[in-house]
């Protein structure tokens, strides 16, 4: 089972959710960090890193001795990635999504696609858990070539835990796309409630079962439960503002090494999720 | 000369939107501009009413036709992103937009359309004009919305004559994040201590240097831990960035926002909001001395 770990707003609580979940499993568990702009989980899972893997997308390359200036690549590119001036053609690889249309249209077959490094895709182990993050270099434009690229390594004999990145738009549903399920994290707060509703609306288009954690549960109002209700978003977790949470938090350590009570009900917690998973399984067959 | 000040923070969640909000609330003659397109929140507390909304259209989708499509294949072997299903039909969201397949489609069974994907608001507020958008769910091109945002703060800050704009930018280092830089006056990070806030302003100061906009760190709920808080100022100081201002944890910012109301209007006596009116004494300072350069050269332009 995959599941994918989102919220919409940034600074809710996924990567808390994400690695304390994968360690309490204390079971075979892969745990992928997709928020590859910002990837955190490492700073709290503290990995043996055992490789590291350059990633990286063609752009195109222009032989000018073969090039006729015909303009066909210019006009078949509809990211302003590839511009003809005179007798000189421009390319501009951070615009570029490797689309492949400049090359397959050129009619002198003057334009190769060449590999450009946008990021890197860390692997490790610690204890139990499977680890691997991407990380965007820095001044890459495209994150969800990269986020595809880490779950290629997605791994079918264990859980898979995806640490997604905040937001709606393309690098969320890279990160969130063919998973089980998405548990979104949010906070009681006007902010919270906002970009929630958006996250469940993606969610929606996806056509994937969801769930909510509702952190620092105590802060805030009640509307967040409401809207859950309303749109029958179950809520599968309420943690309340604990000091010793957000200090465990400050410093990398996962808060269940401090408040061991908290395994049981990450535990249930992932139980719930699978039933979950498995009844909308049999409904569907 | 208008100035545009932008504030990101890497890590989303450190008080990004809620300083600017705060900050908007102590400056007068000066545009807001939510470039967070893709979780625009500024407007929960500004509660703008809108004058103007227009339709954004970002890029175009493929939409195939079916009456047309021989089902040959070739499309499903040119798309990269595996959008075309078995039945020739297209996976809106997996479509990238490229339009690859519409244009080499043997029988032209393919329309390539204009496709609205958001929308941006001109609005008036409590504390002056303000611009922002929303992107649709799951869309594209949020890095061309945050462009047309500034773009039309920019236009509106010249026709008013203002003299400054501040802009609240989108988390990570991405894509909008870039788009929401680029040719700014000066960026503000919001960070936090914390092993993710410092991590996370780390590559954020890395993107300054890369494009070469100068950089300065707030310190949020620095009271938290401040042996990291320590750490900031370290990092923040290796990588040649002053540190403006520390603002410490205050649960009347969480109260301030259900309320739908800046700190001020909250509390204006407390402790936090003389921290933030230094805060913003601190960067009116560096956004001045910056400006005296340009002015000259701006002055020499219209001479």
């Amino acid at each position: 089972m995959i599941v994918s770990i989102a919220s919409g707003k940034g600074g809710t609580g996924k990567t808390t959710i994400a690695t304390n979940l994968a360690i309490s499993l204390e079971r075979d568990v892969q745990l992928m960090d997709c928020d590859v702009e910002e990837p955190n989980a490492h700073l709290f899972i503290y990995p043996e890193i055992e490789k590291s893997l350059a990633v990286s997308v063609l752009v195109p390359k222009v032989d000018l001795k073969k090039c006729n200036f015909c303009k066909k690549c210019m006009d078949i590119c509809q990211f302003n990635a590839i511009t003809v001036v005179k007798s000189n053609v421009l390319t501009f690889p951070l615009l570029c999504h490797s689309c492949d249309g400049c090359r397959i249209v050129c009619p002198e077959q003057a334009i190769d696609m060449t590999e450009r490094e946008i990021g890197m895709i860390d692997m490790g182990r610690k204890d139990h858990m499977v680890f691997l993050n991407g990380r965007l270099n820095i001044g890459e434009a495209m994150a969800p070539p990269l986020i595809r690229s880490v779950k290629t390594h997605i791994r079918k004999d264990m859980p898979v835990i995806i640490d997604a990145p905040p937001g709606t738009s393309c690098p969320v549903i890279a990160a969130m796309k063919d998973t089980d399920f998405v548990l979104l994290v949010t906070e009681p707060t006007p902010f919270g409630l906002h970009d929630l509703k958006l996250a469940v609306s993606a969610i929606k288009i996806l056509d994937i079962p969801c769930g909510l954690v509702i952190n620092r549960s105590d802060i805030g109002d009640d509307k967040v439960r409401a809207f859950a209700d309303q749109e029958g978003v179950p809520i599968l977790m309420e943690i309340p503002f604990d000091r010793r949470i957000a200090e465990s938090y400050a410093i990398g350590e996962p808060f269940v090494n401090r408040m061991p009570e908290w395994k049981s009900k990450f535990v249930q917690l992932y139980k719930d999720i699978e039933t979950k998973v498995n009844g909308r399984e049999k409904k569907g067959a | 000369m208008v100035k545009e000040l932008v504030v990101i923070s890497g890590k989303g969640g450190t008080g990004k939107t809620t300083l600017m909000a705060a900050l908007s609330a102590l400056s007068n003659d000066k545009i807001m501009c939510d470039a967070d397109v893709d979780a625009a929140d500024l407007h929960l507390i500004m509660n703008p009413a809108i004058i103007s909304t227009h339709d954004f259209q970002g890029g175009r989708i493929a939409v195939s036709k079916k009456e047309l499509c021989t089902e040959c294949g070739y499309c499903r072997e040119l798309c990269k992103w595996h959008a075309i299903r078995d039945d020739f039909t297209i996976d809106e969201i997996a479509c990238e937009g490229c339009g690859v397949c519409a244009y080499l489609c043997p029988e032209k069974a393919i329309d390539f359309p204009l496709k609205t994907c958001g929308q941006w608001f001109e609005s008036d507020t409590r504390f002056g004009p303000m611009i922002h958008a929303s992107l649709g769910v799951a869309e594209e091109n949020s890095g061309k919305l945050v462009a047309q945002v500034r773009k039309e703060a920019k236009r509106i800050a010249e026709v008013k004559g203002f003299d400054l704009i501040i802009t609240d930018g989108p988390p990570g280092v991405g894509c909008p994040v870039i788009a929401s830089m680029s040719g700014a006056t000066a960026i503000l990070i919001v960070s936090e201590p914390t092993v993710s806030g410092i991590h996370d302003m780390g590559r954020v100061l890395e993107l300054c240097r890369h494009f070469q906009i100068p950089a300065m760190v707030c310190i949020n709920k620095f009271d938290l831990n401040e042996t990291m808080s320590s750490k900031i100022e370290e990092k923040a100081k290796v990588m040649n960035a002053p540190v403006v201002g520390k603002i410490p944890f205050d649960s009347d910012f969480t109260k301030a926002m259900v309320k739908g109301q800046t700190l001020f209007e909250y509390n204006q006596a407390s402790k936090t909001s003389r921290g933030i009116e230094m805060l913003w004494q601190h960067i009116r300072e560096r956004l001045e001395t910056s400006r005296g350069k340009q002015n000259i050269i701006f002055k020499e332009i219209i001479k």
